[in-house]
């Protein structure tokens, strides 16, 4: 691997590990904002959670797209001075952004919360991203859908930071309603960007595992790439339908959410496929994060499936359930896909058995308190919505008394979660290590042989 | 599969052409020189971390789309000293007024909570005026 994607891969490795600590000390300022206040209040926690764990998930799907896009075009013009130039403009622009919010400087604005100016060089770093990518996707012309998925995500999420951005034309504040439903439509739209460039990489993993490159050019993959791009560009009117706008645009992001049920039955129909696959390459440990990456899937989309509903988000709006929507796909998809993904990249499957073994156990309880992380934020979701919506109590902190109670479970399993995943952060860390030290070290007692053919 | 691909991105910008222009069952009004420097700092002091405008931001404390109902001296009360979970911002008076005014015409924009009987029986809503 290049000393630049190794930058990129450790910087991502960083980033996760932040947004796992800020996490956990969010959940506890949540719960006694009395003394965080006095320290590190819940206002700078926040955003500083939100934008390491996004930082992590784009900077994560783009450190795959570039470490991937040699193998897939092996005959492309590198562009090593452009590519460097996004690596460098990228990472000191996020370190800036994180500067900012600990000297109380903010945008503001959900999801992106640092000031806007810091917008520029992030836009500036992503055209040099385009210009290395497009240079090697000209070289060749049949391409994969797992290509089709990463040029989807890196064009759309350049369109949506623009559109994330418009709000500074004064025409668009002219109205709080237009205010908003922008706002939403590129948040909800950017999600989707990041999406695909994130399964683009499960699917390139999936045909490299089980070297079967017909997975990447069947009609029906096909007919599912078309369907999420169509739920990009319509359904993110579902993150506001109680927006007085026009009826049109509920409609509509109500009418096309719902096409997600054919992925669902599509993913129960493929259940067993699924379950004899998880059986053949269990014995590889990124394989295991992308299984899991599928459980989680079939979890939330589920969850996503009923909030969509108009008549259920009247409920479900506003609760810590659309906190289990964001973390359980977060954490669940992106971040076990991500895994997975380094995790090939890294070749953990080379590291010594003790590592190896390690790794297998802490993946396990990552599974286990994840499971309790969201159900405790579904219940506590759950009970919001039944004393506001069903009983129509009226006064906040009656309402949040119980909830609050249930978030105690959910900030403890926010700890083991953090503390199940730092061992994996570090065996990754290790494998890094080795890959960088690699020619000079071939021998290292800790790497053994490779058991099946791996990226080099 | 190309042509698919061109006939979703044409569609998605006549939708896109049509949010931006479209408008809502009610007219809204412009925002005052005050309200307008009230949603600056809205956004400088980064109230949506714990406070919701339509049910979006975050989670802490209570949304605020129509506490301007409570009026200005309620509101006041609280921006002045914050509270035990509420920070003290140490907002001037001026800086008090120009978020009273941002709330105030969040408020007239709508309600955050939908009514039960705008839920159509298609599980969609028709949210009236
Ligand atoms: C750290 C979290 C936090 C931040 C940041 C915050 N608030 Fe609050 N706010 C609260 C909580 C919690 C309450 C509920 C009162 C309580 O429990 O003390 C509240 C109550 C209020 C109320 C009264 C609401 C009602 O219906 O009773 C208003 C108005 C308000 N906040 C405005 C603001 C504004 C404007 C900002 C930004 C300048 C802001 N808040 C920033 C936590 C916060
Ligand atoms: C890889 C790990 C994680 C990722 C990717 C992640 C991602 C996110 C995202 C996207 C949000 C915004 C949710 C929303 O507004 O609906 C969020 C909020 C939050 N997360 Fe995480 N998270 C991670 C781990 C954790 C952990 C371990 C904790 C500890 C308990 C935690 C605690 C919180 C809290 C308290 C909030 C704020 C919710 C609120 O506003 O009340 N997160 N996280």
């Amino acid at each position: 691997m290049r000393p630049l994607h190794r930058l990129l891969v450790g910087f991502s490795l960083a980033l996760l590990t932040l947004t796992l600590l800020v996490g956990t000390i969010s959940a506890f300022a949540f719960l006694f904002p009395e003394a965080s206040n006095r320290s590190i209040p819940f206002y700078m926690l926040r955003p500083m959670h939100v934008s390491a764990a996004l930082f992590w998930i784009i900077t994560g799907a783009v450190s795959g797209i570039l470490i991937y896009l040699p193998k897939v075009y092996p005959f492309a013009q590198p562009s090593p001075r452009v590519e460097r130039s996004f690596v460098l403009l990228w990472l000191s622009t996020i370190g800036v952004i994180f500067t900012a919010y600990a000297f109380k400087k903010f945008g503001g604005r959900e999801y992106w919360a640092f000031p806007p100016w810091l917008g520029i060089p992030l836009l500036v770093a992503w055209v040099c991203l385009l210009v290395v990518y497009f240079r090697a996707w000209r070289s060749r012309s049949d391409s994969p859908l797992y290509v089709w998925m990463w040029t989807t995500g890196v064009v759309a999420f350049l369109a949506t930071f623009l559109e994330q951005n418009l709000y500074h034309i004064p025409w668009f504040r002219m109205s709080f309603l237009r205010e908003l439903t922008v706002q939403w439509k590129s948040n909800g739209a950017m999600v989707g960007a990041w999406n695909q460039m994130i399964y683009g990489t499960a699917l390139f993993l999936m045909v490299r595992i089980s070297g079967d490159e017909k997975l990447a050019k069947s009609r029906s993959a096909f007919f599912f790439y078309f369907l999420g791009l169509t739920n990009l560009m319509f359904n993110w009117g579902h993150h506001i339908y109680n927006l007085p706008t026009n009826h049109w645009i509920r409609h509509i992001a109500y009418a096309i959410t719902m096409t997600e049920w054919i992925l669902l039955v599509n993913i129960i129909r493929g259940f067993r496929a699924k379950l004899a696959s998880d059986r053949k390459y269990h014995y590889q440990l990124p394989y295991r994060f992308l299984a899991a990456s599928e459980y989680w899937v079939l979890a939330n989309l589920v969850l996503a499936l009923f909030m969509s509903i108009p008549a259920i988000n009247r409920y479900t709006h506003g609760t810590h359930i659309t906190v289990a929507h964001a973390m359980g796909a977060t954490i669940g998809i992106n971040t076990m896909i991500l895994l997975a993904s380094f995790g090939y990249a890294l070749k953990i499957d080379r590291l010594g058995s003790a590592l190896r073994k390690n790794i297998a156990k802490y993946f396990v309880l990552v599974q286990v308190f994840l499971v309790i992380f969201w159900l405790a934020l579904i219940s506590a979701g759950v009970l919001k919505a039944w004393r506001e919506t069903v009983l129509g109590m009226n006064s906040f902190d009656e309402i949040m008394r119980p909830v609050r109670v249930v978030l105690y479970l959910f900030a403890i399993a926010g700890v083991g979660l953090f503390f199940s995943m730092l061992p994996i952060i570090r065996a990754y860390w290790l494998a890094l290590k080795q890959l960088g030290q690699g020619a000079k070290n071939v021998s290292h007692n800790t790497i053994q042989q490779p058991m099946e053919e791996q990226p080099n | 599969m190309r042509a698919f691909l061109l006939f979703l991105c044409l569609a998605c910008a006549a939708f896109t052409g049509f949010v931006y222009t479209s408008e809502g069952p009610r007219t809204e009004a412009a925002p005052s020189p005050a309200a307008l420097a009230g949603i600056q700092l809205w956004q400088d002091k980064n109230c949506q971390s714990c406070h919701q405008l339509y049910g979006l931001g975050g989670y802490m404390g209570p949304d605020l789309t129509n506490v301007a109902r409570k009026g200005d001296q309620y509101m006041s009360s609280f921006l002045k000293s914050g509270t035990e979970r509420m920070p003290n911002f140490q907002l001037s008076e001026s800086e008090i007024e120009r978020i009273c005014a941002f709330l105030h015409w969040v408020d007239q924009s709508g309600s955050a909570r939908v009514s039960a009987d705008a839920v159509h029986w298609t599980g969609s809503y028709i949210i009236k005026p």
